[in-house]
């Protein structure tokens, strides 16, 4: 820190230096130390930091390319050559070493695009040259996988794929994955979604009746700690399709963290509120839909956040065990061919897809308790 | 001016956590002229809030009975507005539809929305419409709770330490901008304080009481011409024998409820 102030306090004085001071040097070292503390101070980028920063980004996925060009084919796999017809229109052929070079640059030129994005934005511009350690080392990582599971196969085979044999699986399959991704996410939303609904409903019945607390609440107690998949004998034979039966069980996921917590946020909504709104005149509906339920939100929105795991789970151990699609249903019916890269395929699209599910439901909810911005941290 | 609130023989009993009965309110009898302020003060435990709550309906007593314009008070009601100490707005809500909120619980919204904007500009909130309550000051916060009793053109409004917990510099500005409203509506206005000051400052009638068994020692009627200048002599004489009211009213314990 002491080196660092005597370096501040010849800024302060840069009349006394002769010749010409390296003024500019010392506060952008003084910047890459200090980057949390002293956050205004990054607003002062040069432009060329900034285009280094993107060569930065660029140049792991760039090593990355030139790993997949370059570097020997070692093993002794066949490399198929695929036609793709893009909409009916022209018909390309395409290793899947070629493939990934695509994918390749496609990350590179939209890295490049997030980067003269983010540059007309001061806010923007410190994140991209925060992350772009970040992105750099990934495409090193990209890199490595490529030559240890694809080049050489040092890493044991067929369990580790490297990223081209992955595309692959998508290249192969792609139609037939996007199925069962729809799949999946048509069996997601049925269960989440009345599941949430009907956890919402019975929490408020709970939360506010003391004699449905009474009878309700040490039931749900007991069954809510069941993880949903141990029904999943009853529920393959008491529902007609196997779909409803896994539907069922993401309900009753969803439903017990929500119901819990809703519940609980009813309960807890201070007696002052009810007070004020009586005096308001406000009756009961009023008191039930405009103080106890805003009040017991967060609370919800904690519920419907457990929930997700809950379901997530619940939606793919109940696809691998019986279902006739998704994303589960795909990773189960590859294992068995030892299909591993496809297993891998799916994996990769379930991340994306659960990602995207969780961004929307953070989306909603900072939407909802907009109001506590600034009041929780 | 005819008398609006009449309470008669009023008694609250309490059984405490250690089955002992506490009497916070004893025979408390007072009437309450249409648009007079009076000012209810008292050490703590006198049961100066009680008895606000009893009027509020919030909380019935055990003997006794509490009348508004001629009917018994059994329930909570908009024609009894009430202000909370602090922290009584709604988190969710802004400050727009805090008080809307006072339109909403009676269900007539649509008719008087209108009414929302003239609210916010006679507590002096104009701009701060979309802020929530924990984006404006303590000071603001308790005027938008007034508001929102006002809105629903109470007959009374009952005030429970609304400025408890402001500064001294805040709290004058809001007995200020009461007085105001107070006079520009006419509503009559029944303030619980520990303050003093604000009493005299505020107050037609200040009535007096003390703790263990809660009742009325005195009621006082403050002659002074407004605006009250807290610093005049006047104003100091009755603070003075406010205080040395108090002060005896304390001291004074019946034996029995020594421990």
């Amino acid at each position: 820190m002491s080196i660092n102030l005597l370096k501040n306090s010849s800024i302060l004085a840069p009349s006394l230096k002769r010749g010409r001071p390296s003024l500019n040097k010392i506060p952008s070292q003084h910047n890459i130390l200090n980057i949390r503390n002293l956050r205004p101070a990054l607003h002062n980028i040069s432009n060329t930091r900034y285009l280094l920063s993107i060569l930065f980004t660029v140049s792991g996925l760039l090593l990355a390319q030139l790993a997949n060009w370059y570097f020997p084919q070692l093993a002794e796999s066949e490399i198929k050559i695929y036609e793709i017809n893009l909409f009916e229109a022209a018909l390309f052929k395409l290793n899947i070493m070629g493939a990934y070079s695509i994918v390749l640059f496609a990350m590179i030129f939209i890295y490049l695009v997030i980067g003269v994005y983010s540059y007309f934005d001061p806010d923007r511009r410190i994140e991209y040259i925060q992350r772009a350690p970040f992105r750099f080392v990934s495409g090193i990582g990209l890199a490595l996988w490529d030559i240890l599971g694809t080049k050489t196969l040092l890493l044991p085979q067929p369990f580790f794929p490297g990223p081209s044999r992955i595309l692959e699986a998508l290249l192969m399959e792609g139609g037939f994955i996007f199925e069962n991704t729809l799949y999946s996410l048509r069996l997601f939303t049925a269960g989440f979604v009345s599941g949430v609904v009907i956890g919402v409903v019975t929490g408020i019945l709970i939360g506010w009746f003391p004699k449905i607390y009474y009878w309700v609440y040490p039931v749900l107690k007991i069954t809510g700690v069941i993880p949903a998949v141990a029904w999943m004998p009853f529920a393959l034979t008491l529902f007609p399709t196997p779909f409803l039966a896994a539907t069922f069980l993401i309900v009753i996921s969803a439903w017990f963290p929500v119901a819990f917590l809703t519940a609980q946020g009813i309960a807890s909504t201070q007696k002052v509120y009810y007070e004020v709104a009586k005096t308001l005149g406000a009756r009961t509906s009023f008191l039930v839909f405009r103080v106890a339920i805003p009040n017991a939100m967060p609370h919800i929105f904690t519920g419907i956040s457990t929930a997700n795991a809950y379901a997530f789970t619940t939606l793919v151990i109940s696809e691998m065990m019986g279902q006739p699609g998704g994303l589960g249903y795909y990773i189960n019916a590859s294992r068995v061919w030892s299909a591993y890269y496809k297993v891998f395929a799916a994996i990769i699209i379930m991340a994306i897809l659960f990602s995207l599910i969780m961004w929307g439901i953070g989306v909603i909810q900072r939407w909802a308790l907009r109001w506590q911005r600034g009041l929780v941290k | 001016m005819r008398e609006l609130i009449e309470i008669q023989n009023v008694f609250r009993t309490y059984v405490d956590d250690k089955e002992n009965q506490v009497e916070a309110l004893f025979d408390i009898n007072l009437s309450v002229r249409e648009g007079e302020f009076i000012s209810i003060i008292g050490p703590s435990g006198c049961g100066k809030t009680t008895l606000l709550r009893l009027l509020a309906g919030l909380d019935a007593p055990t003997s006794g009975a509490l009348s508004i314009n001629r009917h018994e008070i059994k329930s909570p009601d908009p024609e009894r507005g009430y202000v909370f100490q602090q922290g009584s707005l709604f988190p969710w809500l802004t400050v727009e539809k805090n008080i809307a909120s006072g339109l909403k619980a009676r269900g007539v919204y649509q008719k008087q929305k209108q009414d929302i904007s003239h609210y916010i500009q006679l507590i002096g909130l104009a701009g701060f419409e979309k802020s929530y309550p924990h984006q404006i000051s303590g000071g603001m916060a308790q005027r938008v709770a007034i508001a929102r009793a006002l809105i629903n053109r109470p007959a009374a409004l009952l005030l429970d330490e609304p400025m408890g917990a402001l500064d001294s510099f805040t709290r004058a500005d809001l007995q200020e901008k009461l007085l105001e409203l107070w006079k520009k509506n006419n509503t009559t206005m029944m303030l619980v304080t520990h303050d003093v000051d604000e009493a005299i400052f505020l107050s037609d009638r200040i009535v007096i009481m003390t703790p263990r068994p809660g009742k009325i020692s005195e009621i006082l009627k403050i002659d002074l011409p407004r605006p009250r200048d807290r610093a005049g002599i006047d104003f100091a004489g009755i603070r003075s024998s406010i205080l040395e009211k108090l002060h005896l009213a304390s001291t004074r314990q019946p034996p029995e409820y020594e421990i």
